[in-house]
């Protein structure tokens, strides 16, 4: 009934802290990875209240450099690259000639070239598949083994990372980084997360990840932070309604039916997958992303059926109990007509649920406000 | 009554005997290993289990479990209290977070089980 200890799988820079700290350890795409803490429900709480810090040294970084770069990514990814002048960041996806998805991902307008921030468990089907797809003076660096990841989020991220840094972390607007010097060391600094709460990114040198996440969490020890697992990762995403790959994406869904249009600019000229996603827009999806909330007891997990009376409608791609809205909420692919109630089955019994508009939870501090383009 | 009065299952449930009733929880192993308890399905009274048979389900953030009924049983009570808060199962394992009160079958033979003991060896095997 307990999840399997692991044996051999690569470990963060920072596993042994995650040690000391009590981590339950998970093998989580290859990586032996911190769970949990002290609890989930306690670190989902305190990242909605004040601040957290998690490990994320396992995505997978990739730079991106040459006179054609601009154009390669333009042609790898849905969003439209030229929008992001040199300091921002941008969310975007890369898809496949059929339209489904190869990954999601962040990209880094860096000076003179780009960094692709993608995950850990697609990092090498990605490479392979970017590297496949290039055309012109463009070079691909995996930078994966030389950059360590730490994020603090949280309400008061923005106050204890500015006692660490001499860089006016106020003035730096969501989706922006910036050089930084955190605690003595070099680092690339955004205003970025998964989370739903303000808070940063710090790209570092592994060998520093260490006196960065110590000096982070003495700095927070007066406002409450705390190390945050992966659970709670994945719970404070899904009360946000934001998709994971392997869950809401993959290689066999688009961003027309994922709810990911927002990133897929068909205007931007060609791009990989552009035609089938335009056709399937046209001729109109079958399925489509919702969000739902239980108003009986129980929690949704990945695999169960949704049901309109009698009719299975689809099923579950992301499930949990939401510690900050006290209910089993989820995520789910239901025929594109399907709205209002329905139910899920969970072990047999149908259970009531009705879906929401997204985000979940509406409280989050993420400052969203951007300067003017 | 103690943790060291209690009999454990290699599934990580514990039970106390008092005549032909057995009251049953979660280890406080397994609910550290679980994490925060979430949800459980109220163990349904009059039930009756055959050894093995699935007692109830309980889910963590992260996990679905079962717990087995460890013998023939019929359930007499499940724990109501669970339904408002089943974080007691994480704050008070062997007390208040009890889950299940079993009428044993005549003649159950109970020295199958492990002692508080032979359990800790058995977690830290």
């Amino acid at each position: 009934m307990l999840t399997q200890e692991v044996a051999t799988v690569r470990k963060t820079s920072l596993y042994d802290e995650h040690v000391a700290l009590g981590a339950k350890i998970v093998d989580f795409a290859g990586w032996a990875m911190p769970m949990f803490y002290e609890g989930i429900v306690k670190e989902h709480q305190r990242v909605r209240g004040t601040a957290g810090l998690f490990d994320v040294s396992h995505m997978g970084e990739f730079m991106v450099s040459g006179a054609d770069a601009l154009p390669a990514l333009e042609r790898l990814t849905t969003n439209r690259v030229a929008s992001i002048a040199e300091g921002r960041v941008q969310y975007s996806a890369m898809c496949y000639e059929n339209g489904g998805f190869v990954d999601d991902l962040l990209i880094y307008a860096l000076p003179g070239r780009y960094m692709l921030v993608v995950n850990a468990a697609n990092l090498e089907k990605d490479l392979e598949w970017i590297r496949s797809n290039l055309t012109g003076d463009v070079v691909v660096d995996d930078v994966s083994d030389e950059t360590g990841l730490v994020a603090l989020q949280g309400p008061a991220s923005e106050r204890i990372l500015s006692g660490l840094t001499s860089v006016d972390v106020p003035a730096l607007p969501y989706y922006y980084w910036t050089k930084a010097e955190i605690a003595g060391r070099e680092t690339t600094l955004s205003r970025t997360g998964y989370t739903g709460e303000d808070g940063f990114e710090i790209y570092c040198d592994p060998r520093h990840s260490c006196a960065i996440w110590g000096a982070l969490l003495e700095e927070g020890a007066a406002a409450d932070i705390g190390p945050v697992g992966l659970g709670a990762r994945d719970t404070l995403r899904l009360e946000m309604g934001y998709s994971l790959y392997g869950s809401e994406m993959d290689a066999s869904r688009s961003p027309a039916e994922a709810g990911l249009m927002w990133v897929t600019r068909l205007s931007k000229g060609d791009f990989i997958g552009r035609d089938a996603i335009a056709r399937s827009i046209d001729e109109g999806i079958d399925e489509r992303i919702v969000g739902f909330e239980l108003t009986g007891r129980g929690i949704p997990r990945p695999g169960h059926r949704l049901f309109v009376g009698d009719d299975e409608v689809g099923h579950v791609t992301s499930g949990t109990f939401s510690p900050s809205l006290k209910r089993g909420i989820g995520l789910g692919y239901v025929r594109s007509d399907v709205t209002g109630e329905l139910s899920v089955d969970i072990r047999g019994s149908h259970i009531e649920a009705h879906t929401v508009s997204l985000p979940f939870y509406r409280e989050g501090s993420v400052k969203r406000k951007r300067p003017a383009l | 009554m103690s943790e060291k009065d209690r009999l454990f299952t290699e599934t990580h449930e514990w039970v106390s005997v008092e005549g032909d009733v057995a009251t049953l929880g979660l280890t406080d192993y397994a609910q550290g290993e679980l994490g925060d308890i979430v949800f459980v399905e109220l163990p349904e009274a009059g039930r009756s289990l055959a050894a093995g048979d699935v007692l109830t389900t309980i889910e963590s953030v992260k996990s679905v479990s079962e717990l087995y009924a460890p013998v023939e049983c019929e359930i007499v009570e499940g724990n109501a209290a669970l339904e408002d808060d089943p974080s007691i199962i994480n704050s008070d394992p062997y007390g208040t977070g009890w889950i299940a009160k079993l009428k044993l079958a005549p003649g159950t033979d109970v020295s199958q089980f492990m002692t508080a003991e032979q359990y800790e060896a058995h977690i830290k095997g």
